[in-house]
């Protein structure tokens, strides 16, 4: 039995969903152009993956196996909406620029493949911890990538301006790939890429 | 037991019903502040167009509700021109505009309009004696990706544009998406809608243009954004013209010119 402790860290850095099991791109590459929205998604997603594998390792001896896909799909949508329905009501400004993402929290694979392959064999507790860790793994690549991108997209950091835009009468001149998506795929690949570097086990075998 | 299909059905029967439960018990409970959201967010949008906030500014529910109070808002049917006595609380346009009985087929534009409502959701600010001193019309219209949202506010004069500002769109960000940029949307101020012969004339152009009174007409275009920028100028010539708002631009003419 795997201790509490690694199983929060080991999606960190070890075994991280986006960086190690490439999960979540598309939300991943949509929503990193400023640091406060990537913040509140990361946000959401940590508090869907912590929900979804707590309901669904509380019912892991009841799901029916033949039926089991579309009973953690049922939850974790049901999950997305609160959450999607909390941020229209308390967060309206971010709720409006993170538009459909909220709702395409559905579809990341994060949570599904959580809720397969780790809540359907474990407790609710260590699912809870799982879902934080893997939630938080996620998040981080994205604040990484947020970071980078608005930086050097838009020259601020959580909106306060870092390097003076040339528009706007300072020097810096935004470099255009960081606002747009391609950007982030660059930016992922080098964190990949960092990340293998500082731990070579993680490069798959040729 | 377990594996049985009876036990499938009820299992699956009763996590719909538990997460209908959930889903339809935070929708409904958090409706009112998301409606309030929205309404505020709406009046700041005009404020922002009306000059009365910064584009950057995020004012309290207070501030706005104390600003807009200055505000007043009329239901306009488009042909006439003419106010009318609908409640400008109960409309919304976009639901108007789908509705058929309350939209008609839109004539030929380049705004990528398929429907135009018959009515429309103005807003006027007014001084003591009632004398015009600024005009707000909701604008939108096709851009690259999709429909931009937005309000401009024209001078007493019925002329002069005072301020554009865009609440909804999905234009590139860093290109078309600088529709949003401040200091693009200040190039608006003091630029003169229509021509000498009466026509919509305003319009974004490609290259370096000068200072209002040089240039009345025409506003730097967006670097990069050819067809935001082209979307913008059409939605301007078709809303200012006489399918959108020219009757009652006229009337506004007639009545305060």
């Amino acid at each position: 039995m795997a201790k509490p402790r690694d199983v929060l860290i080991d999606p960190l850095f070890n075994n991280n969903p986006i960086a190690l099991q490439v999960l979540g791109i598309c939300s991943a590459l949509a929503i990193t152009t400023q640091m406060d929205t990537a913040l509140v998604m990361s946000a959401a997603v940590v508090g869907v993956t912590m929900s979804s594998n707590f309901c669904v390792s509380a019912l892991r001896n009841q799901i029916p196996t033949n039926i089991r896909i579309i009973v953690q799909l049922t939850i974790i949508a049901s999950l997305v909406i609160v959450v999607d329905q909390i941020l229209k009501a308390y967060l309206f400004e971010i709720s409006k620029q993170l538009s459909v993402f909220v709702g395409l929290i559905i579809t990341n694979c994060i949570i599904m493949g959580r809720a397969e392959a780790y809540a359907m064999q474990n407790p609710p507790t260590m699912s809870l911890v799982d879902g934080l860790g893997n939630g938080l793994g996620y998040g981080a690549i994205l604040m990484m990538t947020a970071f980078v991108r608005e930086l050097f997209g838009s020259g601020t950091v959580f909106g306060a301006t870092v390097l003076p835009l040339a528009a706007e009468g300072g020097w810096y001149t935004p470099n255009g790939l960081m606002v747009l998506a391609p950007g982030a795929f660059f930016i992922i690949g080098f964190l990949i890429w960092a990340l293998r570097a500082w731990k070579p086990e993680q490069v798959e075998n040729e | 037991m377990q594996g049985s299909v009876l036990y499938n059905l009820s299992f699956a029967a009763v996590i719909c019903v538990v997460c209908a439960i959930v889903v339809s018990s935070a929708a409904v409970s958090l409706r009112g502040r998301q409606e309030v959201n929205q309404t505020l967010d709406m009046q700041r949008n005009v404020l922002v167009a009306a000059g009365l906030a910064m584009p950057n500014e995020s004012p309290t529910p207070e501030e706005i509700a104390a600003r807009f109070s200055q505000i007043r808002q009329v239901v306009i049917e488009l042909e006439t021109g003419e106010a009318t006595n609908i409640d400008p609380a109960s409309f919304d346009p976009r639901v108007a505009e789908n509705d058929p009985d309350r939209s008609r087929p839109a004539p030929p534009n380049n705004a990528g309009l398929s429907r135009v409502a018959t009515h429309a959701l103005v807003y006027e600010i007014r001084d003591d004696s009632d004398a015009l001193n600024l005009v707000i019309l909701p604008v939108h219209g096709l851009g690259l990706w999709g429909i931009l949202y937005g309000f401009v506010a024209l001078d007493a004069d019925v002329d002069t544009i005072r301020g554009l500002t865009y609440y909804e769109h999905k234009e590139t960000p860093g290109l078309g998406g600088e529709v949003d940029n401040p200091r693009w949307k200040s190039l608006w101020n003091g630029r003169k809608a229509f021509g000498q012969d009466g026509t919509p004339a305003i319009e974004v152009a490609r290259g370096r243009v000068g200072a209002p009174e040089d240039d009345p007409h025409r506003v730097d275009g967006l670097a990069g954004a050819t067809m935001t920028s082209r979307g913008v100028t059409n939605m301007m010539r078709f809303w200012l013209d006489e399918h959108g708002f020219g009757p009652y631009l006229d009337s506004l003419r007639r009545r305060d010119g």
